[in-house]
């Protein structure tokens, strides 16, 4: 699934909506669950979810929007249609993940935390995603790759390469 | 002819093409009209040889890894699904020395089975925990998990049985048993392999956990970060469903039992069982006051037993073969064995299920063979973020709670990152604090602004900006995360600070010139 890169229709946002409390409403401890299934199916969660499931589940909508915004996974804006998330954690750190990321904010052209202007791509940091062993390690659309290297990130990422610069 | 070869569904081993082979595997035996059966087990734990695939052989099964795509009109052409000789060729695999010296308790059908097949899991052992806790009364199982030493596997080390007691003891109309399975410590992967290698142990394990409490309720916290394992568990509950083993009636024994995973949403602090409760209570994961621990008011108010996901899934084995068999491996106070996990900078990277008392040498040099760079490894941090470096000269330290903890470290989660002698232990000692306060709940203020504090006394420590007093600062600090913290977050980000600052004082530029004035 393509996440979309603008703000859905109201009846998309309404829809999911409805879809995820009817899925989840009835579980003890919804929010989180309720949450997921909006973002898995939107791409985001849009404050505009807020009142809905706040009145669903009888908080105010400071609760709901509380837990949107401690939570890193939940987005308050749409990504990029790639979402690239690097571990840099330690043992991805001790086997050259500083690196890797200088690499990837040059050669995507965005920071951490951020969405290309043209919407291609998403950058964001994660920390461990349990393959220490085969570090570094990152995901590329929610899929795991393991003992990265710039060029295998580059075939991965299938970056055009880049103009060979002359040794000074 | 057919065969049958297995190649793990495991997270690290796709992570580095095990589906693209799996699939050449197939599409090679399609065109050579060879019937094959491809079976996705879990990982064998050598995961520095993944893809590992494995054939059933009459001599047992044959190892050859790590496998490209690139490799298998070679094997083929070797003979492989005979067990025929080629480059990557290890022989059986259980006799692998990485893997035959292993002492696979908790571990011991992962890699070895098809996850989510429960005739498969019975095969091999499964289940027989279950049946003879069904024998038992509920104080009974709770004095074997007693008896046999258990303690917390998630880093705590607390004894499981005092844990289960409490719950047993606090009379309620609902209780809980919650796993924790938000591995997030960087080095960990322990509780991975368990949920996508043998889901079903863990589904066990908590059914006796409920059975010895008298909950009838168990949630899986898992970390979003971990959606194979979201996979495995899924299709583990439902065939435990399908065959009676969880649900209204627990292998037709009147008793009931229900299990529901439940997915994070990154973040860290929510590993702290406290903020894992709230979290999954649907709020933000804020630490709570202690007391009332969770076992008397935990999830929902209710008395809770919350266990790591390698404690839980050390329980079956424990009822199966009795509390001694179990208390009989490890040293000191430390009973059983722990899953250890070899990571970062490190030859051969891996799972190794040994008992307690091994030495860290035995580990990064027998098992790990050194650091994956060839350079000589000049630390390692054992026991995730929050736990402390271990400089080279103390590598003969017994891998044992109480051993780690008299020289001011910790065993942990049984995490074992290795940094070769380029790493910059300033850097890291500010990147512990830095990762505290992303991650800090902010409910205490040692820890939410302790933490921030921190890496700015630290940057101006490495500007060379008054060090003496930044020194004395950074101690400070240190000492009040410490001694103020609610949780483990903020009380033990100062150990790898502290113990970097300790056994690498140059990496700070602090010499004797430093010392002496400001």
């Amino acid at each position: 699934m393509h996440p979309p890169s603008d703000t859905p229709s109201s009846t998309d946002l309404a829809g999911a909506i409805e879809r995820a409390l009817t899925a989840c409403a009835h579980l003890p401890g919804a929010l989180l669950p309720i949450l997921h299934a909006i973002q898995r199916e939107l791409g985001w969660v849009p404050t505009e979810v807020v009142p809905p499931v706040a009145d669903a589940l009888n908080l105010s909508r400071a609760e709901v929007a509380g837990v949107i915004s401690f939570y890193h996974d939940f987005r308050s804006a749409p990504p990029g249609r790639c979402v690239v998330k690097l571990c840099r954690a330690e043992a991805c750190q001790a086997m050259g993940a500083d690196a890797l990321a200088a690499h990837l904010r040059a050669t995507l052209g965005v920071d951490f935390h951020e969405t290309r202007s043209d919407g291609a791509v998403t950058l964001e940091p994660v920390y461990c995603l349990g393959n220490c062993a085969c570090a570094p390690a990152c995901t590329i659309d929610g899929r795991l790759h393991g003992r990265l290297d710039a060029a295998r990130l580059d075939r991965l990422l299938a970056v055009p390469a880049t103009k060979v610069e002359p040794t000074a | 002819m057919s065969a049958t070869v297995y190649v793990p569904r495991d997270a690290s081993a796709r992570s580095v093409g095990a589906d693209d082979v799996a699939e050449a595997l197939a599409a090679h035996a399609a065109a050579r009209g060879v019937e094959l059966r491809i079976v996705r087990n879990g990982s064998r734990g050598m995961l520095w040889l993944e893809p590992l695939i494995e054939v059933a052989t009459d001599a047992g099964r044959i190892a050859y890894g790590p496998v490209g795509v690139d490799d298998v009109p070679s094997l083929f052409a070797a003979g492989f699904l005979a067990g025929g000789d080629h480059p990557l060729r290890h022989g059986a695999t259980e006799s692998i020395p990485y893997f035959a010296k292993q002492q696979r308790l908790t571990f011991a059908r992962v890699g070895l089975i098809d996850p989510v097949s429960l005739a498969d899991y019975e095969a091999h052992g499964g289940l027989r925990g279950l049946r003879a806790a069904l024998a038992l009364e509920p104080a009974q199982i709770v004095e074997a998990i007693l008896a046999s030493g258990l303690r917390g596997r998630g880093g705590a080390a607390f004894p499981t049985g005092i844990k289960w007691k409490t719950v047993l003891d606090t009379a309620a109309d609902q209780k809980y048993v919650v796993c924790n399975a938000d591995e997030g410590d960087s080095g960990t992967f322990s509780d991975r392999m368990v949920m996508e290698g043998d889901p079903l142990v863990l589904v066990e394990g908590m059914i006796i956990a409920g059975l010895a409490t008298g909950a009838t309720q168990g949630y899986i916290y898992l970390r979003s970060e971990y959606p194979d394992a979201a996979v495995a568990l899924d299709q583990a509950i439902a065939a435990a469903r399908a065959a009676g083993v969880l649900g209204p009636d627990v292998l037709g024994s009147g008793r009931r039992f229900e299990l529901e995973v439940r997915i994070g949403a990154g973040s860290y602090v929510c590993g702290e069982e406290t903020a894992l409760l709230e979290s999954l209570e649907g709020k933000r994961g804020i630490v709570r006051y202690r007391p009332p621990v969770p076992a008397v008011a935990g999830l929902f108010g209710k008395p809770t037993a919350l266990n790591n996901v390698v404690t839980l899934a050390s329980v079956p084995i424990i009822l199966d073969r009795g509390a001694a068999y179990y208390r009989d491996f490890g040293a000191g106070r430390s009973r059983g064995t722990l899953a250890f996990q070899l990571a970062g900078n490190i030859a051969r990277g891996g799972l190794v299920e040994l008992a307690f008392g091994v030495t860290l040498r035995e580990l990064l040099y027998e098992y790990g063979g050194g650091s994956a760079s060839g350079r000589p490894i000049r630390a390692v941090q054992v026991g995730g973020p929050l736990g402390a470096f271990v400089p080279a000269s103390d590598f003969d330290l017994p891998l044992d709670y109480e051993a780690f903890v008299a020289k001011g470290a910790i065993v942990g989660h049984g995490g074992i990152v290795v940094f070769d002698d380029t790493v910059d232990m300033a850097k890291m000692a500010r990147y512990a604090l830095e990762f505290c306060a992303i991650e800090s709940c902010g409910k205490c203020t040692p820890c939410r602004i302790g933490s921030t504090r921190g890496v700015e006394v630290i940057d101006r420590l490495l500007a060379g900006d008054r060090p003496r007093l930044q020194l004395a600062v950074l101690r400070d600090l240190c000492d009040t995360m410490e001694h103020a913290s609610l949780c483990a977050l903020g009380g033990m980000t100062p150990y790898p600070v502290r113990s970097a600052l300790e056994h690498f004082p140059a990496d700070f530029g602090i010499t004797a010139a430093a010392h002496g004035g400001h």
